[in-house]
């Protein structure tokens, strides 16, 4: 979990380029303040910061794109759907005593068109973190969406879930009010709607709590993204029985965008302003709006039934295996 | 030879009687059962289906024997025996994931931790697919989700009824988000049998868990589980990790899960194949003005074979 408060957001890989930034600054004040012209020098070393931060992005590793997956500032459920919507409401409850708030949805008006958006919500400071247990959701939050995608089934609206977990809850309570069961129950239900559904991982798409909204015609996935079985921490616990190996736990299991979209388990990448989405959020909405959109258009081509049919077809070609009758 | 040596000889000449008794079990004559600590004839164990005499603590079962405990003698026809696991990340821990692959079918010879096929119950024609704790602790990959998505879609062809024995950690990490996605195809696969109306039976067997539990394990029309067995989503220790306190008496049992709503009914192993028989007939197709011939309800699986 992210310890990090708003003082100490960057990572470490940020830190160079921030050096730079900085000393470009000092220049500047430094000639402004002597009455020197230093403008060309600033132009070559912006271009160096530049050229430096496309260097710095273009080669993280895994371990690294999961921190940034994981940035606190990174746009969140909310963000996106405040950011992408003509109008919105928030819907709430899952109609069972609960109203789970690391999982939000409602009804909202893109490009005029009605549709129902639904995701995980993190937090974006620790009293709102804790307030919405850091994006991952109880049972109650799987039966919220459940029963806001039967009503977009319903009333023939569009889904379009946004995925950012760690994971689905795992605690006593959990247990108890069965989160295996709301899981289950939507992965089977996802293949039953009529109408085109997209998901998109945003930041974090951890294990069966990501997949539990996840089940679309369309998967997609912000560059920085990760979306992964279980987590690195996790996987190195269990794995190489030390946590922490978790960076190559991260480099191992194949979580990164571009990995994903190689094996052929995601659909397309949405490309990130350079910095990452949290540099300039609004460029980032811009494209998974325009993505989104794009994707409706398709989609909304193909008979409901064929739409089915194609989603079935589209989950039952994952896997890999040798079959030596063929 | 020095006294030392001398003694030890001595030692290995004359084993004591406790050592003599595990050397039995390890033979397999006899079982000492994890629960009660009573060693018993391994004849006797076998005949009681691997359920303690004793204590009624339910040992595992491995995939053959399953099906040898439900399917009616010479009735068993497996489907896609051929289907091999690979290792489609080069996958490595500690070990190789291909390494490992091979380790294991070696040690267990099978392919890997599911066998599918069809085979009557009592005379009832079902589809079953059984789950193989030995092979990776019955990890879910591509091959097991592979198999248990062509034994349902076979079952909705058919129109069989499909039963799931359930025995597994979880899904398979070394195959990464190929193995997430075989919880997702699963559900795919029984939404289509679910369409035709036909009857889903999932039995949970120690463990049931992490995304075969979030998966399969859940969907059933009528959800049976073992006695005692261990099912839930997240691991213990990962739990108790997470809130830092005590789990409470009996969590994440069979019992617990019946008492909170998410099973049916908890079936002794020695019953289980007469229940399953029983749930199946009653959901064959009812004729109305055929009932009253055949008042021993025979005629519905002649009808259906
Ligand atoms: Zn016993």
């Amino acid at each position: 979990m992210p310890k990090t408060e708003r003082r100490t957001f960057l990572l470490d890989f940020e830190k160079p380029l921030c050096e730079l930034e900085k000393r470009i600054e000092q220049i500047r004040e430094l000639a402004q303040e002597n009455e020197v012209d230093v403008s060309e020098q600033i132009v070559q070393l912006e271009a160096r910061a530049e050229q430096l931060r496309k260097e710095i992005f273009s080669t993280l590793t895994p371990a690294q794109r999961l921190q940034l997956a994981r940035h606190p500032r990174r746009p969140s459920t909310l963000d996106y759907i405040q950011a992408i919507t003509d109008e919105w409401l928030e819907l709430h409850g899952d109609r069972g005593g609960f109203d789970d708030p690391a999982l939000v949805g409602g009804v909202a008006r893109l490009n005029g068109r009605p549709v129902v958006m639904l995701g995980h919500q993190k937090g974006r400071d620790t009293k709102d973190n804790i307030a919405r247990n850091f994006g991952m959701a109880f049972p109650a939050g799987y039966r919220k969406a459940i029963r806001l995608m039967e009503h977009a089934n319903k009333f023939s609206m569009p889904i379009l879930t946004f995925i950012d977990t760690p994971g689905a809850w795992s605690g006593v309570e959990a247990e108890k009010l069965g989160q295996s069961e709301a899981i289950a129950y939507n992965l089977r239900q996802m293949f039953s709607f009529e109408v085109p559904i997209i998901s998109t991982v945003i930041g974090e798409g951890g294990s069966g709590g990501a997949i539990g909204i996840g089940v679309a015609d369309r998967l997609l996935m912000f560059e920085h993204s990760v979306y992964t079985v279980a987590s690195p921490e996790a996987c190195a616990a269990i794995l190489w029985k030390d946590a922490k190996k978790a960076d190559r736990a991260a480099e191992a299991l194949k979580i990164t965008s571009w990995d994903l979209k190689k094996l052929g388990i995601i659909d397309e990448i949405l490309t990130e302003p350079t910095s990452g989405a949290h540099a300039a959020p609004l460029e980032a909405a811009a494209t998974l709006k325009q993505a989104l959109w794009e994707h409706i258009e398709q989609l909304s081509e193909i008979s409901p039934q064929k739409r089915k049919d194609l989603r079935y077809q589209k989950f039952r070609q994952i896997g890999v295996f040798q079959d030596s009758s063929a | 030879m020095s006294l030392f040596d001398w003694f030890d000889n001595i030692r290995k000449a004359e084993p004591p009687m406790q050592k003599q008794q595990e050397r039995e079990i390890a033979d397999g004559l006899w079982n000492k059962c994890p629960a009660c600590g009573v060693v018993v004839y391994t004849k006797d164990l076998k005949a009681n289906q691997l359920v303690c005499t004793e204590c009624n603590h339910h040992n595992r079962v491995d995939s053959d024997e399953r099906i040898n405990q439900l399917i009616d003698a010479d009735t068993w026809q497996p489907l896609s025996e051929e289907l091999n696991p690979v290792d489609p990340l080069g996958f490595r821990d500690r070990k190789a994931y291909s390494d490992r692959l091979q380790e294991y079918q070696k040690k267990t010879q099978l392919s890997d931790a599911a066998k599918i096929g069809t085979g009557l119950i009592d005379g009832l024609p079902i589809a079953l697919g059984v789950m193989d704790f030995r092979f990776m602790g019955g990890s879910m990959g591509s091959v097991v989700g592979e198999k248990l998505c062509r034994i349902i879609e076979h079952a909705t062809e058919k129109r069989f009824p499909v039963v799931i024995v359930c025995a597994s950690g979880g899904a398979r990490m070394q195959e990464g988000m190929f193995s997430l996605m075989q919880m997702a195809k699963i559900s795919g696969a029984l939404e289509r049998h679910r369409q035709e109306k036909l009857l889903y039976i999932p039995v949970l067997t120690n463990p049931t868990m992490g995304g075969v539990s979030a998966s399969f394990a859940m969907l059933g029309d009528i959800i049976l589980a073992e006695p005692k067995a261990i099912i839930g989503f997240a691991g213990r220790r990962v739990i108790e990790q997470t809130i830092r306190e005590k789990l409470p008496e009996g969590f994440q049992t069979s019992e617990y899960l019946l008492k909170h709503g998410f099973v049916d009914a908890i079936v002794p192993r020695t019953q289980l194949k007469k229940t399953l028989a029983q749930l199946i007939s009653f959901h064959q197709p009812f004729f109305p003005i055929l009932s009253h011939v055949d008042n021993n309800g025979e005629h519905s699986s002649v009808m259906h074979l």
